[in-house]
């Protein structure tokens, strides 16, 4: 199983530019392939969640094109293909 | 020959150095949620956090003087905004200074026992509140070198966006969702810009303009609502200012703000703290109230719930201005409607239509559907006594109905169609 997480601008200081990641062995869910992105990204998972582990109160992902507020949060299910995008909150209005 | 220069010198001298960026007193970027510094530039999200950055500035020397020599437009403020003192001659639509008007009649029948007063911001060049954002946007696009206008739009921002880059010369990319108003795609596309409708609600446009950020193609963009978002939104304040100094330089004691992202309401609060901090209005207490419509209420029902965390909701309401669903301002427009011991609360599409008519008969104003929710939800928080009928009061009319005339189609129309003949008008008028 293989899914692919989008990157922001902001923080693709952590993955030498790249917009796209490609996770090999993402596990189950959304927090196992955050897990997974911090072995091929180290340190970025601290940006995206806070100290208790909890997605940041500024930060937007999406598992194939669905907020996962509207879905499990970090237990969202991943499947073979599935999409990930981590999204700064702070736009619009 | 003498040589002049020294050979082991560095070939550029300072003088050489492209001039910082003029933003007038602004000083930077600094993080509303972990306080990270950053130079003012294209920058909208904390590296550290994600958290919104905010401009910083030095106000010091700042006088009531000094802005009532300024021009009769939002650029009398200049010195309070991240802009250059000469922003106000460049090519713009000049918004601002819109009138506060006595609303005596609509008090009557609210039973008010207070002055209530509505700032009607449909006066601006584009008749929304958005020019003014949109016109402090701009000008840190020319500071920045980004030559095309863009936007996430739920129509008002649209039409403001695409008329001001026609006024300036520039390039406009307009992004907003398929199913809006024709009144605000319509007047958009007029205005000749690049206009893109996207089939998804307005946080799907808005997520689609956050990926843009970084994309090769929007190099020379200034989004004015995403990586120039900390300008654009210091355009907000111009409605504070205005209001305190169209009061005679004080503040009401009630205002009632329509809320789509809160950046408006955190805004206004922050301008009227700014003028009381620099002392041109004395410090007086005032109460923040947010308007909402039922179908997009992520924020009233934050505030209901006593939470400080924005659960998301999908929107549904002819309230389309104010239908973003993931408010980004969402946790500080409840911080600031808290502090001032105000609310938050929603109304049904119902109630707006009813509050657009009802503004319409009774003041000569038609307000958009964005000003009906804000009626709307004053009459609501007078029933339920959060807000009170014996403070001054003023109601925020962001935008012209003439946008948004779907609203009330159905429900209002001629009083009778006749022939052309006397007769036919006794009859009508007759008594019955």
């Amino acid at each position: 199983m293989a899914v692919t997480i989008r990157i922001p601008t902001i923080l693709r200081t952590y993955t030498g530019d790249t917009a796209e990641v490609s996770i090999s062995d993402p596990g189950e869910t959304l927090g196992s392939a955050l897990e997974a992105l911090e072995v091929t990204a180290p340190c970025i998972r601290a940006r995206i969640l806070d100290d208790d582990g909890s997605l940041r109160r500024f930060v937007n992902v999406y598992v194939d094109d669905e907020d996962v507020r509207f879905l499990d949060g970090l237990a969202t299910p991943l499947k073979d293909g599935s999409s990930i995008a981590v999204i700064p909150a702070v736009a619009g209005g | 020959m003498t040589l002049l220069t020294d050979p082991a010198a560095p070939t550029a001298c300072p003088s050489d150095a492209a001039p910082a960026p003029d933003f007038g007193n602004a000083t930077g970027l600094v993080c509303r949620e972990c306080g990270a510094h950053y130079p003012l530039g294209a920058a909208y999200a904390c590296v550290e956090c994600f958290g919104p950055l905010e401009v910083s500035y030095d106000l010091s020397g700042v006088t009531r003087e000094q802005i009532e020599a300024g021009p009769a437009s939002l650029w009398r403020y200049a010195p309070l905004l991240p802009v250059a003192a000469y922003a106000g001659t460049e090519p713009n639509l000049q918004p601002g200074m819109t009138k506060l008007v006595r609303a005596d009649n609509l008090g009557a029948a609210l039973g008010m026992t207070a002055p209530l007063w509505i700032k009607d911001d449909s006066g601006n060049p584009t008749h929304s509140f958005k020019d003014r954002v949109v016109a402090v946007a701009q000008s840190a696009a020319r500071r920045l070198g980004l030559t095309t206008l863009a936007c996430a739009s739920t129509g008002n921002l649209a039409n403001a966006v695409a008329a001001a880059a026609a006024r300036a010369g520039m390039g406009s990319v307009v992004v907003i969702p398929s199913d809006l108003e024709a009144g605000k795609t319509v007047t958009t596309a007029t205005y000749d810009g690049t206009l893109l409708a996207v089939k998804g609600n307005y946080d799907d446009v808005n997520r689609l303009c956050s990926e843009l950020i970084g994309d090769p193609v929007t190099e020379t963009w200034g989004f004015v609502n995403v990586n120039l978002r900390p300008y654009y939104a210091e355009g907000s304040k111009t409605l504070g200012y205005e209001v305190a100094e169209q009061l005679g330089w004080r503040t009401p004691q009630q205002v009632v703000i329509p809320v789509a992202s809160g950046s408006l309401l955190t805004k206004v609060d922050k301008a009227w703290r700014e003028l009381t901090g620099l002392g041109i209005i004395a410090e007086s207490p005032y109460r923040v109230f947010g308007a909402q419509a039922d179908g997009c209420s992520p924020v009233a029902r934050a505030f209901a719930d006593g939470l400080d965390v924005i659960r998301p909701v999908k929107p549904d309401t002819i309230a389309k201005s104010l239908a973003i669903g993931n408010p980004a301002d969402g946790p500080y427009a409840l911080d600031a409607v808290r502090r001032t011991g105000g609310a938050v609360a929603s109304v049904s599409d119902a109630d707006i239509v009813a509050a657009i008519r009802l503004l319409a008969r009774s003041e000569g104003i038609f307000a958009e559907t964005a000003g009906g929710v804000t009626l709307a939800t004053f009459q609501r928080l007078l029933a339920t006594g959060q807000a009170s009928r014996d403070a001054e009061t003023v109601l925020l009319n962001t935008g012209d109905g003439l946008k948004t005339i779907d609203a009330v189609s159905g429900v209002v129309g001629p009083t009778a169609v006749i022939d052309p003949r006397v007769d036919q008008v006794h009859e009508v008028l007759a008594p019955r």
